[in-house]
């Protein structure tokens, strides 16, 4: 069973197991299409027009769909691989162990924000940008730059708080724990945090830094613990909405799952804390 | 779909060519202001529920040609929604997306509202730090 645990705590040997699957599953060509699909959702969903992977209800089950078919294609390489999270309210600081050169590597150069240590640092030559929208090939970042401060745990608490899962007009403009926690409205959580790590993360290409998937493991987690707290309360709209995904409507890409085959997670992995 | 948006594009970086000779002294003294960076991101801009198209706009910012303008239904290419708005630069179209709220994000700061479509390209010209902007995304 697959348990995703806080990268804070992974050991020496479960940081170099994910780092080679995840550099195996990009020279095999296959990483570079959790990118490409990630970008084409990013430029297609929009506030009054069909919307699936963000700005709308879908925005959590459509993460978590996308990350299980990453989970599954690093395990095709290392069965004993699991998406770690990172906790930013927790591990809120460049120098976290996160960003040491044996897991993700650090910040990029003032110069041109570029990654030079850790894995998926250029000059290694595994971590070609191919996936781009404009001519740098290079891991950029720019850790705390873009804005300050990574959200706080009350911040989050805050979020979590809220009783009601999403709300008309099922978009950029809603109220709601969904909304609030992609960060489009409010203290802004999930937004922020792409922003903090700058470069290619700030970007419709953000899954080329790895880091994002240990984000997304984040969001997710939020999502889940959301659940737990307020457990009479589901996934909406239900029916009859345009251009939404309702909770018994599949989701593209994959027109095989609904937000409802998605609300619980452990059929599919448990958390550390669960 | 990629083949018609590079042609097009193309085209339109053609057509700057021979006009950035005459304009490139085209700087407004907000080109100067520097990077937007640090500013709040939690809230929207004030005010903006003007949902009519922006007006055009065409200047140099820190070196780069960025100009925005108002476009038709259907003329911008497949796989990409219709913003009604376009946004070049140095002639290369950039993907931009207005917000329910009236803010703007382009596809290189994706997470990160500004005010308008101009705000965008700004952002856009500081994100790159020189580097091309490719028409559309390579794949």
């Amino acid at each position: 069973m697959t348990v995703r645990k806080n990268q804070a705590t992974l050991t020496a040997d479960e940081k170099r197991r994910f780092v080679a699957a995840v550099l195996e599953l990009k020279r095999s060509g296959r990483y570079d299409a959790f990118v490409t699909t990630h970008n084409a959702f990013i430029m297609g969903d929009t506030d009054n027009g069909e919307r699936t992977g963000h700005r709308s209800p879908s925005f959590l089950p459509w993460h978590r769909r996308f990350l299980l078919e990453f989970e599954r294609a690093l395990q095709s390489f290392d069965a004993s691989v699991a998406l770690p999270y990172w906790d930013w309210t927790a591990d809120r600081s460049p120098r976290s162990s996160l960003w040491a050169p044996d897991f993700l590597g650090g910040t990029g150069r003032s110069l041109d924000g570029r990654v030079t240590d850790g894995p998926f640092a250029a000059a290694t030559g595994n971590w070609p940008v191919s996936v781009r929208v404009d001519g740098r090939t290079y891991l950029r970042r720019a850790l705390g730059a873009g804005v300050r401060e990574l959200p706080t745990g009350s911040e989050v608490e805050s979020v979590l708080a809220m009783a009601t899962y999403d709300s008309a007009p099922w978009n950029s403009a809603s109220d709601g724990f969904r909304n609030h926690l992609e960060g489009w409205r409010g203290v802004n959580l999930h937004n922020r945090v792409h922003v903090w790590v700058g470069g290619q993360m700030a970007t419709g290409v953000s899954p080329n830094d790895p880091v994002f998937w240990l984000h997304h493991a984040y969001v997710d987690k939020l999502w889940a613990r959301w659940q737990r707290r307020h457990p009479g309360v589901g996934y909406a709209p239900t029916a009859g909405t345009p251009q939404v995904v309702d909770l018994h409507e599949t989701m593209k890409p994959w027109d095989d799952t609904t937000p409802a085959d998605l609300l619980d997670h452990t059929p599919h992995y448990t958390f550390d804390t669960d | 779909m990629s083949g018609l948006t590079r042609r097009r594009a193309l085209g339109a970086a053609a057509a700057l060519t021979s006009a950035a000779a005459v304009t490139a002294a085209v700087v407004t003294p907000a080109s100067a202001a520097g990077r937007g960076h640090g500013h709040d991101t939690s809230t929207g801009p004030a005010g903006g529920h003007d949902h009519g198209a922006p007006a055009p706009f065409d200047e140099v910012y820190r070196g780069r040609r960025i100009q925005g303008r108002p476009v038709a239904a259907g003329e911008h290419h497949g796989g990409h929604h219709g913003a009604g708005y376009a946004v070049f630069v140095d002639g290369a179209e950039l993907h931009v997306m207005r917000n329910a709220d009236g803010s703007w994000i382009s596809v290189v700061s994706h997470y990160d509202p500004v005010p308008t479509p101009r705000a965008a390209a700004r952002a856009a010209v500081d994100e790159l730090q020189g580097a091309p902007l490719l028409p559309f995304p390579a794949n």
